[in-house]
């Protein structure tokens, strides 16, 4: 196989390990106000993700660097061109990060209740904008002769890619509820297999739209034959979590994730970035990558190293396995607090 | 202002704000890690405290290194695409590396650091805040790696067909001899960071009534940390030392910089101070070493150093009379000289004058002494603001010394910028992220006080890995 289709293969990995892992995240974030109704409910959902999700996050920052490194026109012409919305994909995210961080720091209600803000938008932003970023580079956007993006903000906001930043809502969403009944104990676990339900068929119709208008309009046999798999992981999570089996619940949305990522990478390619202008050029695998010598040593440290970061994540998740409920919660521990 | 200025100010304010919480959490993870492994050792519960203690302030700190180390990634595609595409080949590489390398590693292990204290033997425990520390060395030396090749580019050769620079050896590009330096430099640069802070929090603790019962605790903190600052501050100014003469070599006109030097002279001397135009064409008043700047860049006190304009001639004849950037009039190749020359000074100076503080502060405190007057605590607080500014300083200059270039000799700043990006979008960039980072700025601040004026817990739960109690609390918590 060519090295191009290789990094090909590997950016879409890392995507999909960054959707699946801080998919979840994000939806424990959106759902902090809705299934957190004490504080130390809220405390207990971001206790669910706090010693993975930067790990998570890290995910997104090799994807980023790994483009630049393999398909540098690729990163150029993207992080340029859809400027405003990763402006505001940044934002979110400092936010987010920062309250995580420091939302326990202080015995404060107002305090507190400001970065659940921040976790909230800060998790719901980047959950449309992502969708909304990868529909729009299936869809094609106005790339000119000189790989220059040169649509604007607005072109952006077009139907396809709303869809697309829905569904991955939704999806983030629903995944995020399964995480939440898989991780913790008591009522909140209850409310959030209800709530996974409910937003996991949402998600599912979402899914069933976007996927099957991107299969018709840029689909191949490949892509079919992933969203259909996506579709059936999904409802066998629905299924699954209908019948209180919470784990085969969380792994049904992860593998609809998966799947459906896998599905649209195999839609994009041989292009890693199509346009849509008749004189403009796109992007593809083989025009956009960096030198055969560049992208061999860069497989070689892949090879050693990615299996070595899943095996270390792995067991981390397998350190923080037990579930958490409301009587875990430590009392606030911030200078200043009686305790 | 046009998306050029607003992408430069951007990348300044940006990086060098990100390079505040950098150099503390390199040097402060080492420190903590090596407070954790006396505790295990000895079981002296008073490591243990520093741990902790010094364990939060870390974490603090950290969770700004972390979210404004995303926007460094994205910002070269964002404003600097041409730069991404020239470079990707080779700059891309290591910044890929750096992420599957390092930034897994830190994140994943401080998690388990932060979260673990109930979960891991004690043993285990302390070699993941060891392997954190690792992880910034790893991301210290990729990046630095990046950076270097953009100092002095090696290992690659130019490409007329596809219009860009390409990897040809990635060894080269690895062990560049200004990156050979600059990692050692910049992070004992860190370590001197990190070591004024555990010097500044402890003294000021020290200095305070309310901790009376905690003097010895804080001593230890004070003495180590002391140590470390010594040691590292010695390391700067030896790699320090060395960087002078690999710069001299490799970008002639940076140090003619440093020193306003507009003529060659041998021996050159080294202004401590110089009243009047700082442009160097009028000269009021000035304090002299003699010979020293010959020794900075020459290892000899009598060596030649070229003034800047004979090295413009030179660059003229070897780049041609344009470097294309709307700044620097045709044919000029010189960077900004009053930036290069105070930044040079200040990075060195406050280097030196914290390394003299610490080794003061040392005497002071020496066996059971405790002295009083205000001024102290003054000095306490200013000591780990000293390196950590001198940080700053020393990355103004050896990015500001190397314009118009933003890779030397190969690429300017100006040809870098993003074509495709509007004014109205960079202008938004820099103030949204100026103003966002503002406000974090003060709640970190204000956080860091906080919980330095709390103090170090005092009977802190000691953690037990081998209770399976299911209903016990966690031992830490968001
Ligand atoms: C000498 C060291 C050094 C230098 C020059 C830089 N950084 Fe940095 N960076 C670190 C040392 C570091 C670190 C010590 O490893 C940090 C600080 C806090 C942390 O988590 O890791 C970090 C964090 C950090 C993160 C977040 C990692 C995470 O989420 O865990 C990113 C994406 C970057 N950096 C990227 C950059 C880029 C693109 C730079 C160049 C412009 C840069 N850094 C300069
Ligand atoms: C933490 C380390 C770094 C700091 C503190 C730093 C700081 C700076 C500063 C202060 C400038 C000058 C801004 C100006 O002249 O207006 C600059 C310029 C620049 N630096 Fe660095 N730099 C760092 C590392 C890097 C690295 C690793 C790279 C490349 C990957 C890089 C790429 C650039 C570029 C492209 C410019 C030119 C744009 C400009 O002039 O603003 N820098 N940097
Ligand atoms: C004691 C005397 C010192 C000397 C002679 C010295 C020398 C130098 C030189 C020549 C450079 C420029 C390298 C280049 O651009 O090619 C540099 C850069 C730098 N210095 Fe120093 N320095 C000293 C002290 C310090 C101190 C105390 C700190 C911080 C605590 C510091 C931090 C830095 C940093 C972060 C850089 C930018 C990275 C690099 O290019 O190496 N330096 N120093």
């Amino acid at each position: 196989m060519e090295l191009t289709t290789v990094w090909f293969i590997l950016i879409a990995v890392l995507w999909i390990g960054y959707f699946t892992l801080e998919g979840f995240d994000f939806g424990v974030g959106i759902l902090l106000p809705v299934l957190g109704r004490t504080e130390s409910e809220r405390r207990v959902l971001i206790n669910t993700i706090g010693p993975v999700w930067d790990g998570n996050e890290v995910w997104l920052l090799v994807a980023g660097g790994a483009t630049f490194a393999a398909f540098p026109e690729w990163y150029a012409t993207l992080f340029s061109g859809f400027y405003l919305p990763l402006l505001l994909i940044l934002v979110a995210l400092i936010a987010r990060g920062v309250a995580f961080e420091y939302r326990a720091k202080r015995d404060d209600e107002r305090w507190r209740a400001a970065w659940d803000k921040a976790i909230f938008f800060g998790s719901l932003l980047p959950a449309v904008l992502w969708g909304v970023a990868f529909a729009n580079i299936l869809r094609g956007v106005p790339i000119d002769a000189h790989k220059e993006y040169v649509g604007g903000f607005f072109n952006l906001l077009n139907p396809y890619a709303l869809l697309g930043g829905v569904m991955t809502l939704l999806l983030f969403t629903a995944h995020g509820a399964m995480f939440v009944s898989l991780k913790t104990d008591g009522d909140i676990r209850h409310r959030a297999r209800v709530l996974a339900g409910g937003t996991g068929l949402a998600a599912a119709a979402a899914a069933v739209a976007f996927l099957g208008w991107t299969q018709v309009s840029t689909g191949n046999l490949g892509s079919a034959f992933l969203f259909v798999a996506a579709a059936v992981s999904l409802l066998a999570g629905l299924v699954a979590i209908q019948r209180h089996r919470e784990g085969w619940g969380f792994l049904g949305t992860f593998a609809a994730i998966a799947l459906g990522v896998a599905g649209l990478f195999v839609a994009l390619f041989p292009d890693v970035m199509p346009t849509s202008l008749a004189d403009g050029v796109s992007l593809t695998t083989t025009s956009a990558a960096a030198t055969h010598y560049t992208l061999g040593i860069m497989t070689v440290v892949a090879v050693i190293f990615t299996p070595l970061v899943l095996a270390y994540q792995a067991w981390t998740y397998w350190v923080f396995r037990k579930r958490i409920s409301v009587h875990h919660i430590p009392v606030l521990a911030a200078p200043g607090t009686t305790r | 202002m046009d998306v050029l200025d607003f992408a430069r100010w951007q990348f300044g304010i940006i990086t060098v704000y990100h390079f505040l919480f950098v150099p503390i959490t390199i040097g402060l993870s080492a420190i903590i890690a090596g407070y954790e492994t006396a505790w295990v050792r000895t079981r002296n519960e008073q490591w243990l405290r520093l741990t902790k203690f010094f364990g939060k302030l870390f974490l603090i700190n950290f969770a700004l290194g972390v979210v404004t180390g995303i926007v460094q990634e994205f910002q070269f595609g964002m404003n600097w695409s041409d730069y991404s595409r020239f470079v990707g080949d080779v700059f891309g590489a290591p910044l890929a590396i750096e992420g599957l390398l390092a930034f897994f590693l830190e994140s994943t292990f401080l998690g388990l650091w932060i979260f673990g204290w109930d979960r891991l033997s004690p043993k285990l425990h302390v070699a993941c805040i060891w392997t954190v520390h690792l992880g910034t060395l790893f991301s210290s030396y990729f990046i630095l790696t990046a950076n270097s090749w953009m100092q002095h580019p090696v290992g690659y050769r130019y490409n007329p067909t596809t219009g860009r620079a390409e990897m040809t050896d990635f060894a080269a590009v690895l062990f560049n001899k200004v990156q050979l330096v600059t990692f050692p430099h910049t992070i004992l640069a860190a370590y001197m960071t990190g070591a004024a802070f555990v010097v500044g929090v402890s003294f000021w603790s020290m200095l305070r009534k309310h901790n009376a019962d905690d003097q010895n605790l804080y001593r230890h903190g004070l003495r180590t940390g002391a140590v470390v600052m010594l040691i590292a501050g010695i390391g700067v100014a030896v790699s320090g030392d060395i960087s002078g003469k690999i710069m001299t070599e490799v970008q002639p006109m940076k140090m003619a910089a440093a020193e306003a030097l507009y003529n060659t002279q041998q021996p050159a001397s080294f202004s401590i101070l110089t009243v009047g135009t700082p442009d160097g064409k009028h000269e009021k008043f000035s304090i002299k070493v003699p010979g020293l700047l010959s020794f900075l860049a020459t290892g000899s006190t009598h060596g030649k150093v070229e003034g800047i304009n004979q090295l413009r001639a030179r660059y003229q004849a070897t780049y041609g009379s344009d470097p294309g950037a709307k700044y620097y009039s045709p044919g000029d190749y010189t960077p900004y000289i009053p930036v290069t020359y105070w930044s040079f000074r200040f990075m060195i100076g406050l280097g030196v004058l914290g390394t003299g503080l610490a080794a003061l502060i040392l005497f002071v405190t020496r066996r059971e002494k405790l002295p009083t007057g205000r001024a102290w605590r003054w000095i306490a607080i200013g000591l780990p603001l000293m390196p950590l500014l001198a940080n700053s300083f020393g990355w103004l200059f050896s990015e500001m010394g190397r314009q118009p270039w933003a890779v030397f000799g190969v690429m300017t700043t100006a040809q870098a910028v993003s074509p495709g990006v509007s004014t109205f979008e960079a202008r938004t960039s820099l103030v949204v992220l100026t103003l966002v980072y503002a406000v974090l700025a003060v709640v970190e601040v204000g956080l860091l006080v906080k919980y330095i004026k709390g103090g170090a817990e005092k009977d802190p739960v000691v953690p037990d890995h081998t209770d399976n109690d299911p209903d016990r609390p966690l031992a830490f918590a968001y």
